[in-house]
């Protein structure tokens, strides 16, 4: 694989339930180190295109390639093992365990090391040292044995991250990952996002632009299922049609 | 960014005290010995317990742990029954290989159907365990040939353990065997739950959406711990057989099935020793009230189960936990 090529890349997919449409003849490439964010009004089908890339959906037509191989038909977790990794806009955690169970849980599982039940789980020190060092990094490293249910919201989003991070991704597909974060907050989440390693690629979902345009090098603005336009942000800021169906309409 | 609380190997140290045996569990089981020295008339009834106990820690890994929900476990229960039972009639009467035999082939049927389990979720699942479990007691009943049908399985001949302890009247051998089991059940249990495979049963049972987003073939894992689970109810089965020489088709009942549930909402589930406490209360107090009223001693379980769901929603020994918890604090 050569430098310039994409680590991930849609092609021209397509998918509908009945009438509605929500992807059509979506084709969108990250490049390595992509800091790329997915933009567009309510219904444009920005999850569904982040479903379909990670395989909660399949698509009609169309392929999903990942470091230049054809993972279209991949089941789930075989394209997590393949460096494919996603948080959820409404946290899909694990209340009752703590976090530095959640993350050596994740770890172990990119290992495959979490079927053996003839090991003790405190056996596994490079595993437990892994997940913490990333709840640290997270600053969650205080919390790191308390129950996930007692965290606060904010943790939680941030833990939502960890998750991810864990499992070792080449791409990260972050949904909405300040949804509900109070504003103030929401700068802070997004500049640990920011210090992730370079070689790992992130497209992101976000609906307050200031964040978009403070954090993202690239927007795809997605409207009705299809792409409308993939610029650099100044390009975006100043184009009419997004002003038109995006940006006007948001500030009425 | 500020130094944490938790030093560098905290977390270790954390995860591994939680796996540790605590004072509580060496008092259970020393307490365990009691019987023998102050009701030696009542080893019978403990022998019973400790065989539904372990039948309890069986369920307790996947509906406990799991979350796999079932009211068809005594399928596996009365498979194990049946298999030491026709040993011991094929002229194979040595109870351990025996009880290894049983659990072997009740895990076999497990991991077979265990294709069909990781499938199904919510009321679907269990209506597919209710429904296997009424097919295999049926079955049994229908196959009088080999099971003796209603008048049971007759003439079962174990010999001794060891070849040493005959099966005495009274139940010393029948109480200490099984005790024995139990115990290394729970040993195995313990180790399985404590385990990363056990912590992936956990993430399971806390949000199996999320186990394929990060790279989990949970359905292998369900499938590992429902073989386990079906291999460890054979062995109780076989249990109950070796030490009762006898075999019914009530091995396979559905009450079976349902009153194992109740034992580990009552004791608490998720917890190994919930299911063992429940078995102790419900088979203690099965004994007791019945001999006053034979007829309706369900109707104090009914009463105990709601006061318990209501009171202890994690049942005994969750609620116990939780005020000692608060007590340390």
């Amino acid at each position: 694989m050569n430098a310039g090529a994409p680590v991930l890349e849609t092609i021209a997919l397509n998918k509908r339930f009945g009438s509605l449409e929500v992807a059509r003849d979506v084709s969108i490439a990250l490049p390595r180190g992509a800091r790329h964010a997915l933009i567009g009004p309510n219904g444009a089908g920005k999850t569904s295109l982040v479903n379909l890339i990670t395989g909660q959906l399949q698509p009609d037509s169309g392929s999903v390639r990942l470091a230049g191989n054809d993972i279209t038909r991949k089941p789930r977790a075989a394209r997590v093992k393949a460096g494919l990794a996603r948080t959820f806009q409404i946290n899909a955690l694990f209340p009752d365990l703590t976090p530095i169970e959640a993350l050596t849980l994740a770890v172990c599982e990119r290992k495959g090391t979490a079927g053996q039940f003839w090991r003790g789980l405190a056996d596994h020190g490079d595993s437990i040292d892994e997940a913490y060092a990333i709840l640290r990094q997270l600053q969650l490293g205080d919390v790191a044995t308390r129950s996930t249910r007692v965290l606060a919201y904010g943790q939680q989003r941030l833990l939502e991250i960890g998750l991810a991070l864990a499992t070792r991704p080449r791409v990260l597909l972050l949904d909405e990952p300040a949804a509900g974060v109070p504003k103030g907050e929401s700068a802070e989440l997004f500049s640990v996002i920011e210090a992730l390693p370079e070689d790992i690629c992130v497209l992101f979902i976000e609906h307050d632009m200031s964040l978009v345009f403070r954090f993202a090098s690239r927007i795809i603005v997605l409207v009705a299922g299809g792409v409308l336009v993939e610029a650099e942000p100044e390009v975006i800021r100043t184009d009419q049609r997004v002003r038109d169906v995006y940006l006007g309409q948001a500030h009425g | 960014m500020a130094e944490t609380a938790i030093p560098d190997d905290g977390p270790q140290l954390w995860l591994r005290r939680q796996s540790r045996w605590t004072a509580w569990e060496a008092a259970f089981w020393v307490a365990a010995f009691i019987p023998f020295f102050f009701f030696p008339t009542y080893l019978t009834l403990a022998s019973q317990i400790a065989i539904t106990a372990l039948f309890a820690v069986s369920v307790d890994l996947i509906l406990g742990y799991a979350g796999v929900i079932t009211l068809g476990h005594a399928m596996f229960f009365g498979l194990g029954a049946y298999c030491a039972g026709l040993l011991t009639k094929a002229a194979w009467g040595e109870p351990l290989s025996g009880l290894l035999l049983s659990g072997a082939f009740a895990a076999l049927i497990g991991f077979i159907v265990s294709f069909l389990i990781v499938r199904v979720h919510h009321l679907a699942l269990i209506m597919i365990t209710l429904g296997l479990g009424l097919l295999t007691l049926e079955l049994a009943n229908a196959m009088s040939w080999l099971s003796g049908g209603t008048d049971g399985l007759q003439g079962v001949d174990v010999w001794p353990v060891f070849g040493a302890f005959e099966f005495d009247l009274w139940g010393y051998t029948a109480y200490s065997y099984a005790l024995a089991v139990l115990f290394l059940g729970v040993v195995i249990g313990r180790r399985i739950v404590h385990s990363s495979f056990g912590l992936s049963l956990r993430g399971i049972r806390e949000n199996l959406g999320r186990m394929p987003a990060i790279g989990s073939p949970y359905r292998l894992r369900l499938q590992t711990i429902y073989t386990i689970s079906a291999g460890i109810a054979g062995i109780a089965g076989a249990l109950l057989t070796q030490t009762t020489e006898t075999v019914s088709l009530d091995t396979l009942s559905f009450q079976r099935s349902a009153d194992v549930v109740v034992m580990l909402i009552l004791g608490g589930t998720g917890r190994l020793y919930g299911g063992i406490v429940g078995a102790i209360i419900f088979l203690v107090a099965r004994d007791q009230l019945a001999d006053m009223n034979p007829q309706y001693w369900y109707f104090w379980i009914g009463l105990l189960l709601m006061a318990v769901v209501l009171l202890m929603p994690k049942g005994i020994l969750g609620g116990l936990a939780s005020v000692a918890g608060r007590l340390r604090r």
